[in-house]
């Protein structure tokens, strides 16, 4: 049972409300105030920006002199932020003085899990690249989450900047509908470039397990080159070979066969247990069992991210 | 060889203090991207040519890029547009 207020509006917890919701003036009946001349009614607010002389507020405020209390909190905020960056740099220089040398032998980074990925690591996965190794097969769960937390991330640019086509069309005014002029001798080189950088990403995607790089590094780069060909050419050719049906497909689809591939992997071959794909002989561009196909998919999801990013910013559509 | 390292990492720490005093923004986003490419020889004298790869391909690449589109939107970029203005 509850007490029936009759006071509620004098009541605490509603000038709180009120005041955090700014519908109460806290001086209002408190201070002296100078009632409002005619003028200042013009247009919908008491407020009138257009009245507001922007250079007289900024001498009043740049006033020391006059205004001791200013003058005290500019020299106290100076300080405080001085003081808190060395403390900082302090305490990062602490923190980096208890780290171990690098490469140093004994170091708790050496222990016996990096000598057992180093030793056993070819022999179990197949590939000849510890790195990717570790990353795809050791540490593949980790590297799910990853690639799912890119999905996330276009999935949020796309809801906050994602524009219909009508809107795009219609908006002339703004920087939206963007289609750069055509310039010789830029489209020129694009066309020589974006090849190259294409089979460059691709190489580095499908050569993932036997040489330095992977899904990630090869993905960001064949998303690089699909930036420069859109800057180049515009967003209606780019529209002839990659659109946003384009897009979904090719996303959802790696991803979900990410996903298969993985909780296939964790079912039935993860490390000791016998593996049902052939690892192959390392060294071989089709061994190492399921890492070939993850870098492929891990390399199509970030390259479609990266030239999500640009496009949704750029035109806030594809 | 050290003494290429440590040139190296002088001027990573020289572009890293000016990419934050610069005021001019385009500037401050191209001495970014130097930060970027100098960081991914250091990776890869770190004996980690695969994080080489990545700084240059998104630190220098990408992410510069998103910086310059969002300084376009914002209009930061062109001269006497409205953040030259309040500036008068």
């Amino acid at each position: 049972m509850s007490r029936i207020r009759d006071n509620y509006e004098d009541s605490l917890w509603n000038r709180l409300t009120k005041w955090v919701n700014g519908e109460s003036d806290p001086f209002a009946g408190k201070m002296e105030m100078e009632p409002l001349r005619e003028a200042d009614y013009v247009g919908d607010s008491v407020y009138n920006p257009e009245r507001l002389d922007k250079k007289k507020v900024l001498k009043y405020l740049e006033d020391t002199e006059k205004n001791q209390e200013i003058r005290a909190f500019r020299v106290l905020y100076n300080l405080s932020s001085v003081a808190l960056c060395l403390l900082l740099i302090a305490v990062l220089l602490m923190a980096v003085s208890y780290l171990p040398v690098l490469g140093d032998p004994n170091g708790p980074n050496n222990n016996e899990v990096s000598a057992r990925y180093v030793e056993k690591g070819m022999e179990e996965s197949g590939a000849v690249n510890m790195v990717t190794n570790m990353i795809l097969s050791y540490r593949g769960f980790d590297t799910f989450g990853e690639t799912c937390v890119l999905f996330i991330a276009a999935t949020c640019v796309i809801i906050l900047l994602r524009k219909s086509e009508e809107e795009i069309e219609n908006a002339k005014e703004t920087d939206w509908k963007y289609e750069p002029k055509p310039d010789a001798i830029l489209q020129k080189i694009t066309l020589i470039l974006v090849p190259v950088i294409f089979l460059y990403g691709f190489y580095i995607i499908l050569n993932g397990h036997l040489s330095p790089g992977g899904g990630f590094s090869g993905g960001a780069t064949v998303g690089a080159g699909l930036i420069l060909y859109v800057t180049t050419f515009g967003f209606h050719k780019t529209q002839r070979f990659f659109n946003e049906k384009t897009y979904d497909m090719v996303k959802v689809g790696a991803l979900s066969l990410y996903s298969v591939t993985m909780i296939y992997y964790f079912y039935t071959g993860a490390n000791l247990i016998e593996n049902h794909i052939p690892l192959g002989t390392p060294g071989d561009i089709l061994s190492s069992g399921m890492i070939l196909p993850i870098n492929i998919f891990v390399g199509l999801e970030v390259a479609c991210t990266m030239y999500a990013f640009f496009a949704l910013f750029r035109r806030g559509g594809m | 060889m050290e003494a290429f390292k440590i040139v190296l990492l002088v001027f990573l720490i020289l572009c890293a203090i000016s990419a934050s005093l610069i005021k001019n923004p385009l500037l401050s986003v191209i001495v970014f991207m130097s930060y970027s490419l100098i960081m991914s020889i250091i990776w890869f004298l770190l004996e980690s040519p695969d994080l080489a790869i990545t700084e240059a391909a998104v630190g220098a690449g990408v992410s510069s890029i998103l910086f310059f589109v969002t300084l376009r939107k914002l209009k930061a970029l062109q001269e006497g547009g409205q953040h030259e203005q309040d500036k008068r």
